[in-house]
């Protein structure tokens, strides 16, 4: 930041940093990873609640028979922006706040390998989720569901510009996505302070570390995908012609090739934070922390080579079935593995029971249930029964509410103090986690029985008489539920954001490097690059880490008075990402808008590459 | 790319924009292998010709070649594969700058503008060369439109085209850096990320060319 300009005075106790120069210009130009963080945590939790609106007007629609609260073309468009959002714009980002936020404070690191092309991840993302959103507002939004089967999303079957949102948001988002992934590839590899080798990482950086590899090898098959679709639906090409040929299945494998990494994606990130959560608040170390690591990088090979258990219903063949089958049972053991590690950290620990803990308990038990209905399913026979309907609705909300949602939540209350310096209240976060997690199981458990009794997905009504109407109406008073839970989250976070309970570095306890720094932490992160030697350098480290706890955890200082340099602020990789999606617009508008859009990113992009990123050195 | 090099502490030693070309060249890997998959998966399941290596008369009597151009593809091949002996004396004359040169030959080998220069006439020509391909493949009557093998084939060229293209802007760029203020050894590791991304496009090629031209 502009820290050089600005003259130094300590900034008073309590005081979140962000206020020393504030205004909406810094945050604008930023490039500060913590600023970037928050600005994803701010943004991601607006989509969460626009996915959460559409989600309950889902379920008005269906609280019982014959619902004629939205028309079939409008449930249609809901749940693809259901699904969208909550994948895309919702939980994806909400790990990248984290991975933001924690990464370079957990590693020892003043900031991320690249801050300007950390700036760029953000704004793409912001556009790019702005321009999938808005078209709900005029009955165009996307309507082929989240993945987007072909040939239903081809140009005979839809012809209308819903789709094109749909594939060219996408296209844009994964942009965003891939910038970031190389960025902390990077930053965990080459970033690491001294003496922090890979097997002392904190979990959270650990499983964000597999999580990038991960993207870098799904996203650009999705990439490729979506342009094959995009090119039938502009220039027309017949990658998904049946009639020309094309193979019915070409989309379905690519998708899920993304598709089913992308779940462990979603989920990978809320096993981190709960690793994190639960040591610190069991007053012990993470249980078999090097089996830990090996069965997430498990988890990650495993989940490339599943992907045809989302197609068992295509007909395959017995072979290709039963190895993917196989698989995809073998997955529960590396998963498995994990809930008894943390289970084995909770024993005989002094557990602590924190809104954040609790939300990490709820982690532990939600998911094994979705985990269980998932080995379900992993059986060929039974996924033939349940393919399609409510139950695999139940199954993989149970992973992805009961677990990366509850894992996110728990990581928000519990690095909260972190970030503002103020703590949330814990009596409101403990009503809000027991809301939620009623309401979640009011919701989602019913829907394993509605599910069974034959109710397929993605009906946007039903006759009575089939015995769906009691758990449908339970389903829908679940979603009430939560939505009364979100509101009192949504209250609570606002409010302790300026009104909290002032927190102090280490209001937990906890043993990693980040606990070391004052909160709110400086700019600069670390006053003096920490020397690691032990996992937990707050609870069982050696002299070099007291002494580096010591001298960082001292408030106050500027980056100019320890003779830091920072990064300038800038504002062109926000020009850059914004040009970009005008470019991409273009192709719905006019060539004149593209080639306007491509060549004031073309120009933007020589500008920030040749500009210097920081003040020389001296 | 002309940002000055960051003389912060790293753990592995490394720069870290190489560390991040790896990343990057890793995501490309699994971009042209989708690709290349689908060319491959599509081959030979187009319903209606022209094809890549058998004649096709059309039903209406029309007559067809086959499409692909081995000869000339190969000569189009072989100058790309210059270009990465071109790249890596490049990087060398960057590194060696300052190493005193008495010979033509010395002074020959040690001047990264000719080396920068010959990378970027080499993909440019290999750019001349696919522009002529596509348009006589449109002429004979194939285009992205025509049928599955025209969709596969033209896009994967046509990314891996765009790719070349964008190394070569990478290139011509850094000539003009040579020509504003020199490239020396300090300079290296910006001439040293546009060679690996050049080298991997390359092999690229490499993989496109044994199995789009050379396997029928």
């Amino acid at each position: 930041m502009a820290t050089t300009a600005v003259p130094a005075h300590p900034a008073p106790k309590g005081v979140s940093a962000y206020d020393e120069h504030s205004g909406i210009w810094s945050w604008i130009a930023t490039v500060d990873h913590k600023r970037i963080g928050v600005l994803y945590l701010f943004t991601a939790l607006t989509f969460f609640i626009i996915g959460g609106i559409e989600a309950v007007i889902l379920r008005a629609q269906l609280q019982g028979p014959n619902g004629t609260l939205v028309s079939a073309e409008m449930y249609n468009q809901l749940f693809t922006m259901h699904g969208t959002t909550m994948i895309f714009l919702a939980i994806m980002p909400l790990s990248a706040a984290f991975f933001n936020f924690l990464i370079p404070l957990q590693v020892g690191a003043r900031d991320v390998a690249f801050p300007r092309l950390n700036a760029f991840s953000y704004w793409v993302y912001l556009f790019g989720g702005i321009f999938i959103t808005l078209p709900i507002f005029f009955k165009v939004a996307p309507n082929g569901g989240w993945f987007g089967y072909t040939p239903l999303t081809t140009p005979p079957f839809s012809p209308q510009v819903n789709i094109d949102f749909w594939v060219i948001g996408l296209q844009i988002l994964g942009v965003s996505s891939l910038a970031a992934a190389f960025n902390f590839i990077t930053t965990i590899i080459n970033l690491r302070a001294p003496g922090m080798t890979l097997m002392r990482m904190p979990m959270f950086t650990w499983m964000s570390f597999i999580v990038q590899f991960m993207l870098v090898l799904a996203f650009p098959v999705i990439t490729i995908a979506l342009v094959f679709l995009l090119f039938d639906r502009f220039f027309g090409t017949q990658f998904y012609e049946i009639a020309a040929g094309a193979d019915p299945l070409l989309w379905q494998h690519l998708f899920w090739i993304f598709g089913h990494p992308e779940v462990y994606i979603l989920i990978l990130p809320a096993f981190g934070l709960v690793s994190e959560i639960i040591p610190a608040n069991s007053k012990k170390p993470l249980f078999g922390y090097p089996v830990m690591v090996y069965s997430g990088i498990l988890i990650a090979l495993l989940g490339f080579g599943v992907w045809a258990h989302h197609m068992f219903a295509v007909g395959m063949g017995p072979i290709a079935d039963s190895v993917f089958a196989l698989a995809t049972m073998l997955i529960g053991i590396p998963t498995g593995v994990k809930i008894f590690n943390w289970i084995g950290t909770m024993a005989q620990g002094k557990v602590r029971y924190t809104t954040a803990m609790l939300f990490a308990i709820g982690l532990v038990a939600l998911f094994t249930i979705g985990g269980i209905s998932g080995v379900m399913h992993s059986s060929p026979p039974a996924d033939l029964q349940q393919t399609d309907t409510y139950f695999i609705v139940a199954h993989f909300h149970y992973v992805l509410f009961g677990g990366s949602i509850m894992g996110i939540f728990g990581g928000i209350y519990h690095y909260f103090p972190k970030i503002t310096g103020r703590l949330m209240d814990e009596k409101l976060g403990k009503i809000h986690f027991w809301l939620n997690f009623i309401g979640m199981n009011l919701t989602f458990f019913p829907m394993h029985f509605s599910g069974m009794l034959g109710m397929p997905r993605r009906i946007y009504t039903y006759d009575s008489g089939q015995g769906w109407d009691t758990f449908n109406l339970m389903s829908s008073l679940g979603a009430y539920l939560l939505v009364i839970s979100t509101a009192i989250f949504a209250y609570n976070f606002l409010k302790s954001r300026k009104k909290g309970e002032v927190a102090g570095s280490n209001p937990w306890g906890a043993g990693t490097l980040e606990w070391s720094l004052p909160s709110p932490v400086p700019e600069y992160n670390f006053a003096t690059l920490p020397k690691v030697s032990s996992r937990y350098p707050l609870w069982e480290g050696n002299e070099d880490d007291a002494e580096s706890a010591r001298i960082n955890s001292q408030e106050g200082k500027t980056a100019d008075e320890l003779g830091i340099v920072l990064p300038y602020p800038t504002v062109k990789p926000l020009i850059v990402a914004l040009a970009m999606v005008v470019m991409f617009c273009g192709l719905l508008t006019s060539r004149a808008v593209l080639f306007v859009g491509a060549a004031v990113m073309v120009f933007a992009l020589y500008s920030w590459l040749t500009a210097p990123l920081e003040p020389e050195h001296h | 790319m002309s940002a000055p090099a960051a003389h912060h502490y790293t753990a592995t030693g490394l720069d870290s924009r190489k560390i991040a070309i790896w990343a990057f060249i890793g995501s490309e890997c699994m971009l042209f292998v989708s690709l290349i998959s689908t060319y491959l998966i599509y081959k030979g399941r187009s319903i209606a010709g022209p094809y890549p290596h058998e004649e096709w008369v059309s039903p209406t009597g029309e007559h067809f070649n086959a499409i692909l151009n081995i000869p000339v593809t190969s000569a189009s091949t072989f100058v790309l594969l210059m270009s990465s002996l071109f790249m890596v004396l490049a990087l060398a004359a960057v590194q060696n700058k300052n190493v005193p040169k008495h010979t033509f030959g010395d002074r020959l080998l040690g001047s990264s503008k000719l080396w920068l220069l010959m990378t970027a006439v080499a993909g440019t020509t290999f750019l001349g060369f696919q522009a002529f391909e596509f348009t006589s493949f449109v002429h004979e009557g194939l285009s992205i439109r025509t049928n599955l093998f025209g969709s596969s084939f033209f896009t994967l060229t046509g990314f891996h085209g765009a790719h070349v293209t964008a190394g070569v802007i990478w290139l011509l760029t850094l000539l003009s850096i040579d020509y504003r203020r020199g490239l020396g050894p300090n300079d290296a590791l910006i001439v040293d990320l546009a060679a690996l991304y050049w080298h991997f496009v390359d092999v690229v090629w490499i993989a496109i060319f044994t199995l789009v031209y050379l396997i029928k």
